[in-house]
């Protein structure tokens, strides 16, 4: 795999009129402040970005976007990944891109469109010499900075569907509940599969086995049913719902290449779902979604019932109806 | 200073903490962030102190790091109230190792009270979970629950008002659970999926079902046993199941007092069971289909010791029970079997002093109305058993207050 250095240039250049706009670029050593030990107070200490407000990114921070999102409230999600220079990129399990030491991963969420557009939060996880090191930090009311929180908080935010809600930025232990995996914490985002291959041939000069497999999620009507709701699952589920992770002792397995059907939860009996099981026998009843656990605590924003635990304060019906549409066109024993 | 320094000399082999410090967090504005980030910049060694009063939370709090305290002024002077909590899955999770918890109290999670996962050698010491409105299939599941941990110690606490399990340890070993009060819970405490577990000298009452070990199929890790239950009194288990429908517990009788499905090598002697009218004792196989080749669905070496039982099932909640309460003279034997073995095995071995019948099911997932009810006849007691490496590690001790 070739270093990303040049490409991150391309990409840059496909940037480039912002870039070129602002001549008063941060200059920050950031491969000093990702792999430092400090937890820095605020976002700006690092320069990821020129015009942070606008979510302008400094030279060799790379925007992505992902095939099949994570669906957090509705908010409008701004990825970055920064490599240090020469660094080299290589491919790992599920294909997850493995990010040397020194590199970040930034992502910011926001609420509210064109001029109403407000920053709520960015999550930056960082790759030092001991691992990698998860941190939220809140956006001030001026947009002009965001401070680390490491206990999390509530903002008050409308989402796209003009519920209000008071929207969840993770503490710190958090973040790992879902970037958790045998007890360090992991990047979940950028797996090659969910990647587009343009952005990988530019990022990595090749396209990995493997990748752009996952259906995007605005051809999801037209995708098949079950690509379409496995995406989702894995990416709105799977992080914890997988051996060694936050709820491997569900026994529930909804990772995109588990094959088992009872893995996946077809005919599985809850283990210690509680009232979370609303008086449903399995998590998945072919044919029946509306007999199904997993359809159940999908469209449950209530707390002790709802699926996701975490980042989820209202129910995604179109998600929702990803996964019923594949349930109801399961063939019954 | 001197007692934090040696609690932390204690740890020593867990982590090396260079000062351990012990940071007070008091209850008011702002105590959800305050807490969290205590617990989240807490270093090993470290004891959090919840100062008296109520905390008032709106989100799960979590625990990270090895080797820390969090300590209250006692289980009814620091309370952490989740009335009003908005998310996450239960109020306190810990995933760090070496953790204590001790002297404080959780109120109203909307999920499970304290979870603990992967998170080994933990000690709950005078730790109270309670849902306040007494039993109701809005409460959260658990109240005390480790799950996937080795050395598990629960000593002195209380849970009241689980929709599942008052105290549940799940797909653990080395764990003891002692001195502790489970009551209107569905079930009182239950041990699943686990082994070299003792529960001893506990007070389960008022709950659907008393004590529970269980052994499910198709769960990550599996073949439960090694499950020794004495020294407990378990009376009055007369709560109507008010689990909801699709978990296991769901379908656990009211009125059951000590009950085993699965597992080998149990032993369980020296209780006192009082008022557990559908079955003092119950020991059965795993009622339900399964698809789990490496799952046995029999109970396997279950030794019913000495105990002091009533007159056993004097209200069975089972269809017929009319007739079966006519046959055996107005109350179902203390000890109750399903009948059905692994034919390679002692499944049960009773006590000559105690009384049972068996439901003589034909088959693995038959139902009642297949019954063929008579006497039982059980071997009695075999060799005594060796509990060496059951129960919580010794070094566990040394944490209680």
């Amino acid at each position: 795999m070739r270093t990303p250095a040049l490409l991150l240039a391309c990409a840059a250049l496909v940037l480039g009129a912002s870039i070129g706009a602002n001549a008063t670029a941060p200059m920050i050593d950031k491969d000093a402040i990702i792999t430092g030990t400090a937890l820095p107070k605020t976002l700006s200490e690092y320069g990821f970005f020129r015009d942070p407000a606008a979510q302008v990114p400094d030279a060799g921070v790379t925007p992505y976007r992902l095939n099949m999102p994570l669906f957090s409230d509705g908010a409008e999600k701004l990825r970055f990944v920064y490599v240090p220079d020469g660094a080299e990129v290589g491919i790992g399990d599920q294909t997850l891109l493995d990010f040397p030491v020194g590199s970040a991963l930034i992502k910011t969420f926001a609420f509210g469109e064109g001029a109403d557009r407000r920053l709520i939060e960015t999550r930056v996880l960082l790759h030092r010499a001991d691992g990698w090191l998860a941190l939220p930090y809140v956006w001030n009311e001026a947009q002009t900075e965001a401070t680390l929180a490491l206990a999390g908080t509530r903002v008050p935010v409308t989402t796209p569907y003009g519920e209000q809600i008071n929207y969840r930025v993770p503490n710190k232990n958090q973040c790992k509940e879902c970037h958790g995996l045998q007890g360090a914490v992991t990047p979940i985002g950028p797996k090659a599969r969910n990647l587009s291959a343009e952005w990988l041939q530019a990022f990595l000069g090749s396209v990995p086995e493997g990748a752009d497999t996952m259906p995007r999620w605005e051809d999801r009507a037209s995708a098949d049913a079950t690509g379409a709701a496995r995406a989702y699952l894995d990416v709105n589920c799977a992080h914890c719902h997988r051996p060694a992770a936050t709820a491997s002792n569900s026994g529930l397995d909804l990772r995109w290449e588990t094959d088992d059907p009872y893995s996946i939860g077809v005919a599985k009996r809850p283990v210690a779902a509680g009232r979370g099981s609303g008086g449903l026998e399995f998590d998945i009843v072919p044919g029946d979604p509306e007999a199904s656990i997993l359809v159940y605590r999908m469209a449950s924003a209530e707390p002790g019932v709802a699926m996701p635990e975490l980042g989820k304060a209202t129910v995604h019906e179109e998600g929702l109806a990803l996964v019923e549409r594949w349930i109801a066109g399961m063939p019954t024993p | 200073m001197i007692r934090t320094l040696m609690a932390a000399t204690a740890l020593a082999t867990l982590a090396s903490p260079a000062f351990a410090e012990t940071i007070p967090v008091a209850p008011g504005e702002g105590a959800q962030e305050r807490l969290q980030e205590a617990l989240i910049l807490a270093e090993p060694g470290d004891e959090i102190f919840l100062q008296a009063g109520r905390f008032v939370l709106t989100d799960g709090l979590s625990l990270d790091v090895d080797g820390v305290t969090v300590r209250g002024a006692g289980m009814h002077a620091s309370v952490l109230d989740f009335t009003a909590q908005e998310g996450s899955g239960e109020g306190l999770l810990v995933t760090s190792d070496g953790v204590t918890l001790v002297d404080f109290g959780v109120e109203n999670p909307k999920g499970d009270g304290i979870k603990s996962k992967g998170a080994d050698d933990i000690v709950y010491s005078r730790v109270r979970v309670t849902w306040t409105n007494g039993p109701a299939s809005t409460n959260g599941a658990y109240g005390l629950y480790p799950v996937e941990s080795t050395g598990v110690l629960i000593d002195g606490c209380e849970v009241s008002g689980a929709s599942d399990a008052g105290i549940y340890v799940g797909q653990s070993s080395r764990i003891t659970v002692r001195n502790s009060l489970a009551s209107y819970n569905v079930a009182g405490i239950e041990i699943e999926n686990s082994r070299k577990a003792i529960v001893e000298r506990n007070y389960v009452t008022g709950n659907t079902g008393g004590i529970l070990v269980f052994d499910l199929p198709g769960l990550p890790v599996k073949n439960g046993g090694e499950v020794l239950v004495r020294n407990n009194l378990v009376a009055n288990n007369t709560t109507a199941n008010f689990a909801p429908e699709g978990n296991i517990v769901a379908s656990v009788r009211r009125g059951t007092g000590i009950m085993v499905m699965a597992n080998d090598t149990v032993w369980v002697g020296r209780n006192m069971l009082y008022d557990n009218p559908t079955a003092p004792i119950m020991v059965i196989a795993y009622p339900l289909a399964f698809d789990d080749p490496e799952y046995n669905p029999y109970p396997r070496e279950i030794s019913v010791d000495w105990n002091i039982v009533d007159e056993g099932g004097t209200d069975p909640q089972f269809e017929g029970a009319e007739q079966l309460l006519a046959a055996f003279g107005g109350a179902l034997p203390p000890v109750m079997w399903d009948g059905l073995e692994d034919p390679e095995m002692t499944t049960l071995m009773v006590h000559p002093d105690l009384a049972g019948w068996s439901v003589n099911l034909p088959k693995q997932g038959a139902g009642i109305e297949a019954a063929r009810p008579g006497l039982l006849e059980a071997p009695a007691i075999g060799q005594p058993i060796s509990i060496e490496g059951w129960g919580a590690p010794e070094a566990l001790e040394a944490r209680l207050p």
